[in-house]
């Protein structure tokens, strides 16, 4: 427990003296939803309509941007090696550069979604079903992802190799959240979409580390 | 009974095996020397006694247990020195050091700066990577092996980019790190003093050229 | 299993029964398709057009049987280390996309007639269309690196984690469907099977599957073969070195 509250500040301390990703990404996630009006027309009933998915869809894609150097530069300047024999299971190390994926990707995403919701006239109540998805949801991004990041260490073209890896992946979250919104915009139950999006959530903790582990140690030998 | 032995490794590489039959051992103050052309496996044996590669056939043992049935232990007992220096550009040389020594499981005050001193980087403490040559960075990596205690140090041509006083620190704390009872395996092409150091030539070890399908 | 994790073995095996595969693959499918396409009533509804079933089923069905067959055979390969079972599943990724492939296109050649319109987000060809993608990007992990066994292993850990996410994905399409059913597929996708439509729909199914086997045998020959000569190439650059 120590060390991974130990790597988790150290990933943190990196993260905000690198001028983080974190801006860009929020940067990335705002403007690419401002595009669609543009392309699909200001009518704010469409807008709203579509609003969900399209927050959704951008914070999937935004999500990605950061993926890329979760693992890589350890993996470029040998501290990926010192980790793998550091004296604890590379599962609870894994788990601690998720949890800083997360704070710095996934968390600013939620911040700025209020926002984005005003922008496309999306409702106060549905904007909290929104967060919560999001809540939920973008952990479960975060898992998966490591995974598509440690499987493409040493690999020609990694960045773009990780979107084809892990966005097919990505669906289920995408329908049942969006699910969830829509049910919610329409006075329907939604309760039981967040709970499925639980329920992948809790899947993915095991599998997302314990896959990404095995993948970084074979990146190593 | 020895402390760290090698019995009859071998180790495939790219289809291709590179060394075959190797064992050695070594007790508690020993040395070991490895050297070899290019690619006889002088860096592969190495990850290999640290765990990281898993050798095809043969065994590793400490105190006669076999490593692999607890990584973690054996992650405990050593420190391992690669040829990439592990240092961020935005940490201090004394953040690096003692995030290095936090993971490895002991972190103390007194340690670090002992170890900072004895690689003459103590001046360098609060400056970041990013400003370090890369014979100062090879030193922080190499003040790892004091800041935290281990009792085996793997060190993969330890004295690239180091100039003579550097090196000269360095074999001085090989040679305290021996005499305290701890185990020291490198490899090199350049010179480094390591008084009564077993030698291991790899080349002869080298597989005959065959084909592993 | 057999001993044939061997490679040596493997391909006396696949020179014993490759010939006797291939054999039964031309009279299952030749048979299946004279059946299908000449002695078997249209359908009432769709007309001849239902035809198009014999090779859209069967497809859809072995592109999930080779995504079987590959995750399977990249578990074995990350716990056994058995050198066959990672080209078992590295052959059997292009050959499970063809197949996907195939069901996709013959679905949207059915789709026209049938729905007026090239593609419907039906929830059967919604999955196959995440299934091809899935094998994209396998493929793609699988070529990306300079050393062909760290790419193996990679993407032996990406089939296997695929693999655990299909039930997922089909679960949540499904799921997505019947919320979104759009009013021109309102009818069930698939005609009830007249007896008569039932043999040569099997016999396609039998015919594909023995096509499939035949393939595997074939590419992971070749994939065998490759490894040798690369082998044999590097000791040669080696010893020369030397």
């Amino acid at each position: 427990m120590t060390r991974f509250i130990e790597l988790l500040r150290r990933e943190l301390r990196l993260a905000l003296r690198q001028g983080s990703d974190s801006m860009m990404v929020v940067g990335f996630f705002v403007l690419a939803v401002i595009l669609f009006p543009f392309g699909i027309g200001p009518e704010p009933g469409i807008l709203a309509r579509v609003a969900p998915g399209l927050v959704w869809v951008n914070a999937l894609l935004a999500a990605m941007l950061s993926l890329d150097r979760l693992y890589q530069g350890d993996y470029e300047d040998g501290s990926l090696e010192l980790l793998i024999l550091t004296p604890a299971p590379l599962e609870v190390l894994v788990a601690a550069k998720v949890t800083a994926h997360w704070l710095t990707t996934g968390l600013p995403l939620m911040a700025a979604s209020p926002l984005l919701a005003v922008f496309l006239n999306l409702d106060a109540t549905d904007l909290g079903v929104l967060l919560l998805t999001l809540a939920v949801g973008t952990p479960t991004l975060s898992l998966i992802g490591s995974v598509g990041a440690a499987l493409v260490l040493g690999a020609r073209r990694g960045g773009v190799l990780i979107s084809l890896l892990v966005l097919p992946l990505f669906i289920p979250i995408l329908i049942f959240a969006v699910g969830a919104v829509d049910a919610a915009s329409h006075g329907f139950p939604w309760t039981g979409q967040l709970a499925i999006l639980g329920a992948i959530l809790l899947g993915a903790v095991p599998l997302g580390l314990y896959a990404s582990a095995a993948a970084l140690k074979h990146a190593a030998e | 009974m020895s402390l760290f032995a090698a019995e009859n490794l071998t180790c495939v590489r790219g289809g291709r095996a590179v060394f075959a039959r190797l064992s050695f051992s070594l007790e508690p103050g020993t040395a070991l020397f490895l050297l070899g052309p290019n690619g006889s496996g002088k860096s592969s044996l190495l990850r290999m006694l640290a765990g990281l590669l898993r050798p095809i056939s043969g065994r590793l043992t400490w105190a006669g247990q076999p490593i692999s049935d607890d990584p973690e232990a054996h992650g405990a007992r050593l420190h391992y020195v690669g040829h990439h220096d592990a240092v961020k550009p935005v940490l201090t040389v004394a953040e690096t050091l003692h995030f290095w020594a936090r993971l490895h499981g002991g972190d103390s005050e007194s340690r670090v700066q002992q170890a900072m001193d004895r690689f003459a980087i103590k001046r360098l403490a609060d400056v970041p990577g990013r400003l370090l040559s890369a014979g100062q960075k090879r030193r922080v990596n190499l003040a790892r092996l004091i800041a935290a205690p281990a009792p085996l140090w793997l060190l993969d041509e330890p004295s690239v980019a180091l100039d003579k006083a550097s090196v000269k620190a360095l074999e001085a704390a090989m040679a305290q790190h021996r005499a305290e009872g701890g185990l020291v395996i490198v490899s090199t092409h350049a010179e480094i003093d390591l008084p009564e150091a077993t030698i291991l030539r790899l080349d002869e070890f080298a597989a005959p050229s065959q084909v592993a399908a | 299993m057999f001993g044939l994790q061997n490679p040596t073995k493997f391909l006396k095996f696949a020179k014993l029964v490759g010939p006797w595969l291939g054999g039964s693959t031309i009279l299952l499918i030749g048979s299946g398709l004279w059946f299908g396409l000449f002695n078997s009533p249209a359908d009432y509804q769709q007309g001849e057009t239902v035809r198009i079933m014999y090779v859209h089923v069967p497809s859809a069905w072995m592109g999930m049987f080779a995504y079987s067959v590959m995750a399977i055979a990249s578990a074995i390969a990350l716990v056994w280390k058995h050198p066959v079972a990672d080209h078992l599943a590295r052959g059997s990724a292009p050959l499970g996309a063809a197949f996907t492939l195939i069901c996709l296109v013959s679905g949207a050649l059915w789709g026209k007639p049938m729905w007026g319109t090239w593609w419907v987000w039906d929830a059967r060809l919604t999955s196959m269309l995440i299934l091809f993608f899935l094998y994209l990007g396998y493929m793609a992990l699988a070529g990306a690196f300079d050393d062909p066994e760290r790419g193996a292993k990679a993407s032996a850990i990406l089939a296997v984690v695929g693999w655990i996410n299909v039930p997922i994905i089909k679960f949540s399409v499904d799921w997505w469907n019947t919320l979104h059913q759009p009013a021109s597929v309102t009818k069930a996708a698939m005609p009830s099977i007249d007896p008569a439509m039932l043999l040569p729909l099997l016999l396609m199914g039998v015919g594909f599957t023995t096509f499939y086997a035949t393939l595997l045998l074939w590419r992971v020959r070749a994939e065998i073969l490759a490894t040798r000569i690369r082998n044999i190439r590097l000791a040669q650059i080696h010893a020369e070195g030397a």
